[in-house]
Parts: C-alpha cells; structure tokens; sequence
C-alpha cells in the first residue's frame, strides 16, 4: 500500500457527504492509498449576538470586548466540533460496513482551499463534493468554493456527484493540447481507471487534425491495455460532451483543469466550470 | 472571481450589523470631531468634513475592514503650532504632504517596523493620548460656573449609567440631547459649539489650499508633515492590530498605509484636516457589531447627513456636554491594566511605558514619545541580551598556558565584560581563545578581540584564536542563516550555562 500519500475526501454536513465518502472509498481502493476523512471547520463570518449600541467607552473596554467576543466564539468553536466529531464517526461507520478499514479522520479551521493548499503534499487525490459548502447567504457561492479549491491544488480533484456505483466507462475530453495530452498520459499510467472502457471525445471543427490527435490518443491507451472509443464531435464542447456522456451512459468525466488565461474565463467562463455545474456524473480533474 | 468573493465578505456579509453600527459611530464622531477641531484651533467644520471624507475613502482604500478612521486627538495635537503660526492653508497643504508621505511609507512596506513598536511603549502611546484628551478638554472647566461643573457631572452620569437602564440607545447621544434641550429650556448662558467656529452648511466641495508653492512653504510644512505621517501611521497600524484581535481576522496592513494616505489627500482636498484611524470609535463598531467595509462608510455618510441638515442643532449643544463626552473617550482610551498591574510587570517594560507616556506629554507630540520608547526598549533589550556571554578558562598542567572558551553574544553593550574577563596580569607563555560558541555582532566585539590579542602580545603571551570564522559569521548580515534550526541549534548552549558564573 502507498502509506505516504492519501486520498482524501472533504465532507461537510450536506447531504452530498455519502456520496463523497463512497466515491472516495472506490477511489483509494483503486489506488491503494489509505482514506482520509476531512472536515474543515469554517468560522461563521455571521456577526456575534452582541446588541450593544450604548456607544459608551468604560474602563478597560478593549479587554472586555475581547473576552466577551473570545467566549462567544469559543462556544460555537466547541458546539461545531462536537457537530463534526459525530459527522466524521458517522461516516467513518458507514465505510467500515463497506468494508474500508484505512479510514483516518482529520478536522481542521479556516478556509477550504488553504486547507487543501497545506495538505496537498501528502495527498494523492482529493474528493469533494459538488457543494463542498453550504454556505447561509445562497447558492453563487457554492460553485465558488469548489472552483477556488480546484485552482489552488495540484493535485487531482475528484468532484463527486450522485450516488456511488461501479464506472464501466468514462470519458475523456480531449483537446489536443500539451495539458490534454498530459491527461491522457497520466489515466494510461494510473491505477484508478485501469479496466473501464475508455471514450476519448475531441470537439473541435477540424475533423482532418482531429483524426490524428485522436489515434495519438487511442494508441497512448491502448499501448496500457485499454479498451478505446474515440469520437471527433462539432458543436459547443459544453453541450457536445454532455450529449455524448448521456448517449453513451457515461459514468465517469476526465478533463485537464481550466486551459484557458484568467480573463478569457472571466468573460466567457470555462467547459470545465460549466462541465462542474452540469455534469450529472463524477468529473476528475487533473491538473 | 476570487475578488468577488472577497469583496462580497467584506461589504456585504453584515449588512444589519455594519448599518446600526455605522449609525452608532457616527453619533459618536460628531462630538469627536468637533472637539478635535477646537484642540487644533480650527473650525469644527474641518473637523467634520475631515471625519466624513476620511470615513468614506478608507471604507474603500484601507487594508483593515471595519476599522474606524476619522480625524483624530493624536493627529489635531501635532498641528496646533502649525494652525496657530500659519493658519489653516498651510494645515490643509500639511495634509496633503502627510498622504503622500503615507503612500511612500505604504509603497516602501514600511508597516513591517511596527514590529520594533514593543507593547510597553503602545501601551505608552494610548496612555499619552487618553491623557493629553482629558487635558485638552480643562480649558472649558476651568474658571467656569458651577452650571458647567454640574453639566458635565450629568452628562458623564448619563453616559455611564443609562447603559445599565438600555443599551439599545448610545448614552453620549442622550447625553447631548439632553443637556441640549435643558441649556434651551432653563435659557442656561454657557458656551456653545456655535460660539467655536463655523460648522458645515453644505456638502464638501473641492479646493486646493491657497499657499505659495515654494521651498519656504514647504520648509514649514514639511517637519509637521513628517510627524503627522508617523503619528497617524502608528495609531492606525496600532487600532488595526486591535481590530484584528477582537474580530479574530488578517488585515493588510502595507495597504492601509497607503489607504491612509489617499485618505488623508482626500480630507486636504476638500478642506479637512488630517486624520488617522481611531482607537475608541473602531473599539465601539466592533461592539455595536460592525465587521465589514459597509460599517466605516455609513459612518461617514451618516455623520455628514447628520452634521449638514441638523446644523442649526449641533450649534446649540454646550459644550459641556462635549466635555462630557471627551472624558468618557480618555477615560475609555487610557489602559487601566497597564496601572493595575504594574506591581507585576517587569521593571523595564514599565519604565518604557511610563517615559512614553511622560515625553508625549511633556512635548504633545506622539512622534517624539514614541521614538523615545522604541530607543529605550532597544537598549534595555541590548543590556538583557548583553548577560548571555560566558568567559570560562583552564590552566593547562604545568601552569604556562591558559585555554579561554567564550560562549554567548559578544557585541557593543558586552565588549566591556568581555574584556574584563581576561587576567592579563597572569603570566603566561601562551593562550588559546576559543570562540567558536560566541557570537560577534558587530565592529564593537571584533575591535574587543583585537584589543585582547595585542594586550596579551604585549606580555609577551603568544596568542591563538580558535573559531573565529564561526563567531564573525553572524558580523555578515546574513541574518537568513539564523532561521534554520541547525543555525539556531549553535547558539543553545550559552543558554544554559550563561547563569553560571
């Protein structure tokens, strides 16, 4: 078993955390990696229940504030890793009945994506959840975070989505690209994927340059003992892929992470954000 | 989309909070600023358009969310000579130099040298302040009437005890009201916020101050410029670490340097004086629950609002109940812990609180103070490190020789025991210095080894020096080094030895 690097899975009281926790389980299977549990704990930026509008400044005020404020955080720091103790047991529980028994736990403070900045050197694949947060001011945010955790790492990330079962297939978008054609290095080498059919998709309106970059791709597969599919397809790569994963029942989506320069993206937004929004299945992102 | 993000948390994740907040501080800044601009001897108008314009372009440009700027007693203190010599144009200009000297400071990272600014002299600092506050407000009690001395004694019953009563309505507002509305109805005669100045008609229109742009005003302005830049840097980088502890959150603090500035260039242009960012009212937002950028700018909108369409009111409040209001702040200001506990604390911290406190005083300049502050805790820390030096020796067998180890840290508050270490009267044919565990750290130590050498030559002793390379390493400024912890590891030894002799 690889012991010095891990998987792991970043769960949170949503919902989408069994799910995490399966695909994560099948996941570090696959690579012989033990599992890790991971729950950060964010501080609630949500102000304190003070109501003191008495704008009076008694004697040794700042130390009072101080303490006053200190107590209250300690006691909703207190409640939330009580609340996430119980969460990591459970879940924890649930892989052990599925037979997982390398499962470790880890809780940490702060924010997500620096959580993962810290830990990444010694994991080799994370797994988080479409909503890796639930956060009380509304639903922009939530893509934000799982979008703001892909980009730091450099590691993969492993975005869970709907309940675990086996994968038969899965795709590769593919773009013939110096990061597209580390991709499919990278799933011809790996463990993970070893044994599933492989349907690698190129969009692009250059069927003639496609073809070749296709067979590059196929043979670079094949030559690991893959079974390969591949498909040249037109149209918008957001929209083309999800056709096809859904035509050809897809359980799996495997794509290079965010190509394209920063200010394209914040005009246009990127197939591997709008791909994270929609895919109905899992989507592995390699950077 | 990161900054989004960001901007969205620190605007807008507190909207209820940062709004009654902003509203608290606001009511605050009103008295605050008026007092301020009567202690630097202008009209409280400057005061005012200062508060407002300062607030607001900090609420945009400043490194520390939620933290309160506005004009302020440390900075008013430093431009009383100034207003007083050259009039107000010439504090105008002095603002405008003191944000661009704050942008430089900001530019040039400055902000990092608060890291010397040890907490003796912050605590220094703050008591200095709270004092020369209270100080600032005896002209309008001594030699008044008894009606001033029972107004001020109500109003700071008012403040102190109605917080027991409710805490949903802030005590200095209801001070004012009332003492306001009682001087009106009992046809009270004492003086009035009108009687100090003019006060705002209208919004704050751009103009630029009407001096002579040469090298003589610049001579004039320049000196308390400098000062300005410091002092409002210090308390601003200083409440910027408050905030940061109360609220438990980062702040960057290179960035409010250069926020103060603009800030500051700001409040010149449309005739404010300049300011920095206040302890007390920052302490308040944070307890009324302000956390965000929204809280510093509403309590700059709400302030001019207040202070344009109620101005007819704001001349007619006594100021005693200003007093009032000014105690309540120096008494809120001054650290009563650091007085408390001074039986407890050591000797050298309290020392450099205190001559802090006394220098700020005695030259009501915050600047000086602290300069003294910071020099003192350099040489107390100088004469601390100075004990971690060791000097051992042994005799070899026969007597004619003698092996010298040093250990610890050799520089200028220790040549002199390093020196003393040695018996040159000995005779001896030959010594053997071993300073490969001491550390030499500047010309100082290195001019001491010299001296030793050439003294024993002079006897007639043959003299070897052993591991000088390793002590002269640290000589290099290559302070870098040191950070590794097998650098750090060379250095224990003297530790626990340096008790000994």
């Amino acid at each position: 078993m690889n012991l010095s690097l891990k998987t792991i899975a970043c769960v949170d009281a949503s919902s989408a955390s069994p799910d995490v926790c399966d695909w994560a389980a099948w996941a570090a299977r696959r690579l012989d990696t033990p599992l890790e549990l991971l729950h950060v704990l964010e501080r609630q930026s949500e102000p304190s229940p003070l109501t003191d509008f008495s704008g009076t400044l008694g004697m040794d005020m700042r130390e009072d504030l101080l303490q006053d404020l200190a107590s209250i955080d300690e006691k909703r720091s207190k409640l939330a890793q009580e609340h996430s103790r119980l969460l990591l047991g459970q879940l924890t529980a649930r892989l052990k009945t599925a037979g997982l028994l390398q499962v470790t736990q880890r809780q940490r403070h702060g924010d997500l994506s620096e959580n993962l900045l810290d830990l990444q050197n010694e994991t080799r694949l994370f797994v988080l959840g479409r909503h890796a947060r639930i956060s009380a001011t509304g639903k922009m945010h939530l893509d934000h975070h799982l979008e703001r955790a892909i980009r730091s790492v450099t590691r993969p990330v492993l975005m869970a989505a709907g309940a675990h079962r086996e994968p038969q297939r899965f795709l590769v978008a593919f773009d013939n690209s110096p990061t597209g054609r580390k991709t499919v290095e990278r799933i011809a080498l790996s463990p993970l994927l070893r044994g599933l059919t492989c349907h690698v998709v190129q969009v692009s309106s250059d069927a003639v340059s496609s073809k070749q970059a296709l067979t590059w791709a196929r043979d670079t597969l094949l030559a690991e003992g893959f079974e390969v599919t591949t498909t040249h397809a037109t149209g918008e790569p957001e929209e083309a892929l999800v056709d096809y994963a859904h035509a050809h029942e897809i359980h799996l989506l495997v794509m290079g992470a965010y190509g394209h320069s920063r200010i394209r993206q914040l005009i246009l937004g990127s197939t591997t954000t709008t791909l994270l929004r929609t895919s109905a299945v899992p989507v592995l992102i390699l950077r | 989309m990161i900054s989004l993000q960001r901007i969205h948390q620190q605007w807008f994740s507190n909207i209820r909070g940062d709004v009654l907040a902003g509203a608290v501080v606001a009511l605050a800044l009103i008295p605050e600023a008026i007092a301020f601009s009567i202690i630097a001897g202008v009209d409280p108008k400057v005061g005012l358009y200062a508060s407002f314009c300062i607030a607001v372009v900090i609420a945009f440009t400043g490194g520390r969310p939620g933290m309160i700027s506005a004009a302020t007693g440390a900075m008013a203190l430093v431009m009383v000579m100034l207003v007083k010599d050259h009039g107000l144009q010439y504090l105008l200009a002095a603002t405008l130099l003191t944000g661009v000297l704050q942008i430089g400071a900001g530019w040039l990272r400055l902000g990092a040298l608060m890291r010397f600014v040890s907490r003796s002299v912050i605590t220094g600092f703050v008591n200095a302040l709270a004092i020369l506050i209270f100080m600032a407000q005896l002209p309008e009690l001594i030699g008044m009437g008894w009606q001033v001395y029972a107004m001020v004694a109500a109003g700071l019953a008012i403040i102190y005890l109605l917080p027991y009563v409710t805490r949903t309505v802030p005590s200095p507002l209801v001070t004012i009201v009332v003492l306001t509305a009682v001087t009106l109805w009992l046809e009270i005669d004492v003086r009035t916020v009108g009687d100090m100045g003019e006060l705002p008609d209208s919004l704050p229109i751009f103009l630029l101050p009407e001096v002579p742009l040469s090298w003589e005003t610049l001579r004039i302005i320049f000196p308390f410029a400098a000062t300005l830049a410091v002092v409002g840097l210090l308390e601003s980088m200083m409440t910027a670490q408050i905030v940061d502890d109360l609220t438990d959150t980062p702040s960057n603090k290179n960035r409010e340097c250069i926020g103060q500035g603009v800030a500051n260039i700001a409040s010149g242009l449309v005739g404010g004086m300049a300011g920095c960012a206040m302890i007390g009212q920052s302490v308040i937002n944070v307890k009324s629950g302000g956390r965000g950028r929204l809280s510093t700018l509403l309590a700059g909108v709400f302030l001019l609002i207040l202070v344009v369409f109620l101005g007819d009111w704001v001349q007619q409040i006594p100021m005693a109940a200003l007093v009032a209001v000014m105690v309540m702040v120096s008494i809120g200001t001054f650290s009563w812990s650091s007085v408390r506990h001074i039986a407890t604390l050591p000797k050298s911290s309290t020392t450099v609180m205190l001559v802090t406190t006394l220098v700020t005083v005695f030259t009501h300049d915050l600047a000086q103070g602290v300069l003294a502050g910071v020099l003192l805790s350099g040489i107390f820390f100088a004469h601390k490190v100075s004990r971690f030096m060791w000097v051992g020796s042994e005799a070899s067998a026969d007597g004619r020789s003698r092996r010298y180890t040093v250990q610890g840290q050799v520089f200028f508050a220790s040549a002199d025991a390093f020196l003393a270490s040695f018996d040159f009267k000995e005779v001896l044919n030959a010594v053997v210095i071993d300073l490969s565990r001491a550390h030499f750290w500047d010309i100082t130590a290195v001019g001491a080894v010299d001296k030793v050498v050439l003294k024993f030559r002079r006897e007639g002793t043959k003299v070897e020096l052993l591991g000088m390379n390793e002590a002269s390493a640290t000589l290099i400024d290559r302070h870098g080094e040191t950070d590794t912890a097998a650098a750090i590891d060379t250095t224990e030894p003297w530790h626990k030895k340096a008790d000994s002799p």
